[in-house]
């Protein structure tokens, strides 16, 4: 930056008191009156949402009457708030590289809640660090590319049919890949669906009669992805079907992959004989196999404890509905539950539950301190309402057993550079307001492959994720971010030609081209600096994060001038 | 383009009908989204904090309030209430009737300067669950959208005697309008509605006696209690028994206040034991003195991290739950909660004095559910939700015509959330499909 550019530099800071999170413990007032006495600042405003209209209205007021060309807000976390900022001085005109956020409440009030001194002096030290970082900030513009208008479902379950159609109706090429040769996925061997025990094969050959008469629709039977390599928007996959390699071009991609179910050997005597899964037991209804008189379920088996410690939510609602199926078969027969909490949230699946009470389903309480006991021909159950030890006789033991995830998930998870979560699902980008993207671009989740859902949230889901990919390739070209690695020109004799760059990045966006020169495909590159961080020589410069940028911030901490 | 120029109508703007809006703008339909209180975000802006997270419920809702307001493909109708539909699936035609707001919202500043000189005081503010009144001129929370204040009419002195009109001189923006009327706009060329009118609570039409809530200072709704502990609330975070302003100690939650019951409604409200659980969290971290117990019938926590959330209850927020069925709740001589309860797992009758005691409140349908499902020819489900098949869950009767969120059952945010996004592409299919 030359002198004449310093010197033009005019910083405007806004401290937001978000409600009470920030101002409840420092003061936000002294905070604006502080920012004013730093280098190149030339006006500051407490806020008390700095986020709300009437916020960013006080906002491009000081940008129109203080000539501003760099604004600071001073508040929550850009996790959340960035882009809300950035078009909001993009708006008055001020490039929105030129904007920057100073963390002063999830990185400082919220962690410090109970040294408010301490917590107001590293406000101080965080707002002149980011002024002196904004006065070396520079304009830059996003990255503008094409986007193919077309659709990768992988997983042909209900969750994954469903997207599939859904992108298909709204015009778009849509391509399901499912790895077995027939689409259905669970759904394939289930009998009766909860909770009003619709055949399961009737909803199976809707879906499928849908795609048969869908043009947009192309399914892929027997078949895998190989490799995807791209971006958002360009993705170039290539596929696998009956041993033949397909190659595609793909805007957007929604995982609907499912989940496995989980053998519970070692468990109350499992032998897939008297002491079988709910799953096990369906397909026995099926084929009206289910002569015994004294059945007992025991749910929560190998869930809800120290190893998995979640509820999988459907066995619940399957338990009843397979428990009804037997009394409606043989109303004779003794069927008894033995759960910890029964979950039936919401209007339907409660009525269910009611409904299977009042058909004489029994219904028994056990604590995972006094698990019950299989015998051979009996089970001994804690009973907290009689308070003692009872032994219910049974010729069929029933497991209620969690879905748990794909074994393979973490190679796709790989290939498609997305992160896993808790016991190897597939991690959304935000568990409340994001709940079908990932936090990678241009790719969506749904059903199972997330979390184990029924059937009726693995259709919603499905859809859901179809709105949210449909979102990006509704238009021809996609933005990203400009904050990305460059190799300038004037560098190239630094690189030594070391790879190591290559190998770190996590998102494949740097290669080396014929010249054997490195080359970082922009629109890959996420900013994230781990290049630029390793580069032995300082070769490799992270926009909107150089050298100078992070340096003059530690010197302003320091207290040094730079 | 024909196909493109029809649009979306959405009845309801809370986190389900904004999301909703906000897929569907970003698809590039014009969205209608239609709000009967003066500024959007619904339920969830009145939160404290949300489940599992612990994030604060309106920083991570301003930002999309905000993208709703600005949105170039979404028109907002505050105050407003569908009034008649006309036409069938692809061709709407809806007459919405917009009540007056007597402020214009293109003027108005938001300074609040008509607020600070209305010499009507006390008119309770709906937003705080009733806890904190405002003046005639108010806007119900600083981070509104739109950012515009309004006029209520029932209060004010003007509109009512046809003295006073001090805002009118206060304001510098001349926003004040007292010649709004209310008006009837036909919105033509609709291709589909949503409906995601969101819920009520059962103390919306129960008093709620059985448990002296009205009678008692210290027993509180739980929607009462997200604005006692919400920084922006009526106590400033700081929470306080309501009888004596003294710091609570002991809190009792109370599960399934009129659901999952013979007496009132018979189904699951779905959040509460998770919300229950976030809002004794808080108060911990509020006061580490504090204990919390939860009286409960079934602990319902399937969703995503949700059993991780509730074993950091009970390991790290001195929060215990307790299986059990409440009878009643008395109070002693200072006005301190006594609850009756039958323990489930020593099937004994105990009692439990606590500082304050919360009530999870039964989820019902919204208000006006009935009158707007006969507008739009939609049925009911036997509670007056809107009616869905489980395998089509975002459909009504009426082809055309979707919903999601609470509006047809009771479910959590992120649930809500994807829903929305799902009626969003059942109502792109129809615009785009043609």
């Amino acid at each position: 930056m030359s002198e004449k550019e310093s010197e033009d530099v005019r910083i405007g800071v806004f401290v937001c008191s978000c409600g009470t999170n920030i101002g409840g413990l420092i003061d936000v007032k002294a905070l604006a009156e502080y920012a004013k006495t730093l280098p190149n600042v030339v006006f500051t405003e407490d806020n008390l949402y700095t986020c709300s209209e009437t916020g960013l209205t006080q906002i491009k007021n000081g940008i129109k009457n203080h000539n501003l060309n760099r604004v600071i807000v001073a508040s929550c976390t850009p996790r959340t708030h960035e882009p809300l900022f950035r078009d909001c001085v993009e708006e008055e005109g001020v490039n929105q590289y030129l904007f920057d956020f100073v963390n002063i409440r999830d990185q400082d009030t919220w962690c410090h809640q109970k040294y408010p001194k301490e917590a107001f002096d590293k406000a101080k030290d965080l707002i002149r660090m980011g002024v002196a970082r904004a006065a070396r900030l520079e304009a830059l513009e996003n990255i503008i590319v094409d986007a193919t208008p077309t659709a990768l479902v992988i997983g042909g379950g209900v969750s994954g049919m469903t997207a599939a159609l859904s992108l298909a109706n709204q015009g778009f090429e849509t391509h399901l890949v499912e790895r077995e040769n027939e689409l259905g996925g669970r759904l394939k061997t289930l009998y009766k669906l909860f909770p009003i025990d619709l055949d399961a094969q009737t909803l199976l050959d809707n879906l499928k009669k849908n795609i048969k008469g869908n043009k947009n629709l192309k399914v892929h039977t027997s078949a895998q992805v190989k490799n995807i390599e791209g971006f958002i928007g360009n993705y170039e996959v290539v596929l696998e079907e009956n041993g033949i390699n397909i190659d595609l071009t793909i805007g957007v991609i929604v995982v609907a992959v499912g989940a496995s179910l989980l053998t519970p050997t070692g468990y109350f005597g499992y032998d897939g004989k008297i002491r079988i899964t709910q799953h096990e037991l369906e397909s026995k209804l099926q084929n009206n196999e289910v002569k015994a008189k004294d059945i007992v379920m025991i749910q929560c088996v190998g869930s809800r404890n120290d190893e998995r410690t979640y509820c999988s939510s459907v066995c619940c609602m399957t338990a009843l509905k397979n428990a009804l199926i037997i009394k409606e078969n043989n109303p004779e027969s003794n069927v008894t539950i033995l759960f910890r909490d029964l979950y039936t949230p919401g209007t339907y699946y409660e009525d269910y539950y009611r409904r299977a009470r009042e058909t004489g389903v029994i219904f028994i309480e056990y604590s995972p301190e006094k698990i019950p006991i299989v015998k051979e021909h009996q089970i001994k159950v804690h009973n907290e309402y009689l308070g003692e030890e009872i032994l219910i006789p049974y010729d069929l033991c029933v497991l209620s057993t969690p879905l748990v995830s794909n074994n393979d998930n973490k190679a796709l998870a790989q290939m498609i550079k997305v992160p896993l979560g808790e016991y190897g699902f597939f991690l959304e980008a935000h568990v409340k307001l994001r709940p079908m993207d990932f936090a990678t671009d241009g790719i969506f989740v749904c059903g199972s492959a997330k979390w184990p859902v029924d059937i009726t949230e693995s259709i919603s889901q499905g859809y859901a994720a179809a709105a949210r990919a449909s979102r990006i390739i509704s238009h021809d070209t996609i933005e990203v971010e400009g904050a990305t690695s460059f190799l300038p020109d004037y560098n190239k004799n630094l690189c030594t030609g070391c790879e190591v760059c290559i190998k770190i990045c996590p998102y494949n966006a740097i290669s080396k081209n014929e010249d054997d020169e490195i080359e970082i495909t922009q629109v890959l590159c996420k900013g994230c600096g781990l290049c630029g961080a390793t580069c032995t020589n300082h070769a490799i410069i992270i926009r909107h994060y150089t050298d100078q940028q992070i340096l003059s911030e530690i010197y302003a901490y320091g207290g040094k001038e730079v | 383009m024909e196909l493109n120029s029809r649009s979306v109508l959405i009845i309801g703007a809370g986190i389900a009908g904004i999301q909703a809006a906000l897929d569907l703008g970003d698809m590039g339909i014009k969205v209608h989204l239609i709000e009967k209180n003066p500024v959007i975000g619904g339920k969830m802006a009145q939160l404290d904090k949300t489940f599992p997270t612990l994030d604060c419920s309106i920083c991570i809702l301003a930002p999309k309030l905000s993208e709703c307001y600005r949105h170039p493909n979404i028109t907002l109708y505050t105050l407003s209430e569908v009034n008649n539909v006309e036409g069938t699936i692809g061709n709407f035609t809806v007459d919405i009737l917009k009540h007056a707001r007597y402020v214009k919202e293109d003027v108005c500043t938001n300074c609040g300067d008509c607020a600070s000189v209305c010499p009507v005081r006390g008119v309770p503010n709906y937003f705080d669950a009733n806890l904190k009144t405002m003046a005639a001129a108010y806007i119900p929370f600083p981070s509104a959208v739109p950012p515009v204040y309004i006029i209520d009419k029932n209060s004010c002195v003007y509109l009512n005697y046809g003295i006073c009109g001090l805002c009118a001189k206060a304001c510098g923006a001349e926003a004040i309008d007292f010649s709004q009327k209310d008006e009837i706009l036909e919105i033509n060329n609709v291709g589909c509605i949503i409906v995601a009118s969101g819920y009520g609570l059962l103390e919306d039409v129960s008093p709620l006696t059985n448990y002296g809530y009205g009678k008692y200072k210290n027993v509180v709704t739980a929607l009462e209690f997200e604005r006692l502990i919400c920084a922006s609330g009526p106590l400033e975070g700081h929470l306080k028994r309501l009888s004596d302003g003294k710091d609570p100690k002991k809190l009792a939650f109370l599960q399934c206040i009129g659901s999952r019951s013979d007496r009132d409604k018979k189904y699951c409200s779905s959040i509460c034991c998770m919300y229950t659980t976030k809002a004794a969290m808080i108060s911990y971290e509020h006061n580490n003195d504090l204990e919390s117990y939860v009286f409960y019938i079934d602990m319902r926590a399937g969703g995503k991290g949700f059993q991780t959330f509730l074993r950091r209850g009970s390991d790290e927020y001195n929060i215990k739950y307790i299986k059990s069925k409440i009878s009643h709740i008395d109070v002693d001589e200072d006005d301190t909660p006594i609850i009756t309860y039958e323990d489930y797992d020593t099937s004994e009758i105990k009692q439990m004095k606590v500082d304050l005691a919360v009530l999870a409140t039964c989820i019902i349908p919204s208000q006006g559910i009935e009158k707007l499902a006969d507008i739009l020819g939609i049925e009911l489900n036997n509670y007056n939700f809107v009616k869905t098949n489980p395998f089509l869950p975002v459909e009504t009767s009426v082809e055309g015509i979707f919903t999601c969120g609470c509006a047809r059952e009771p479910m959590d945010i992120p649930r809500s959330v994807a829903e929305a996004s799902g009626a969003a592409a059942r109502a792109a299919e129809v615009i785009k499909g043609g």
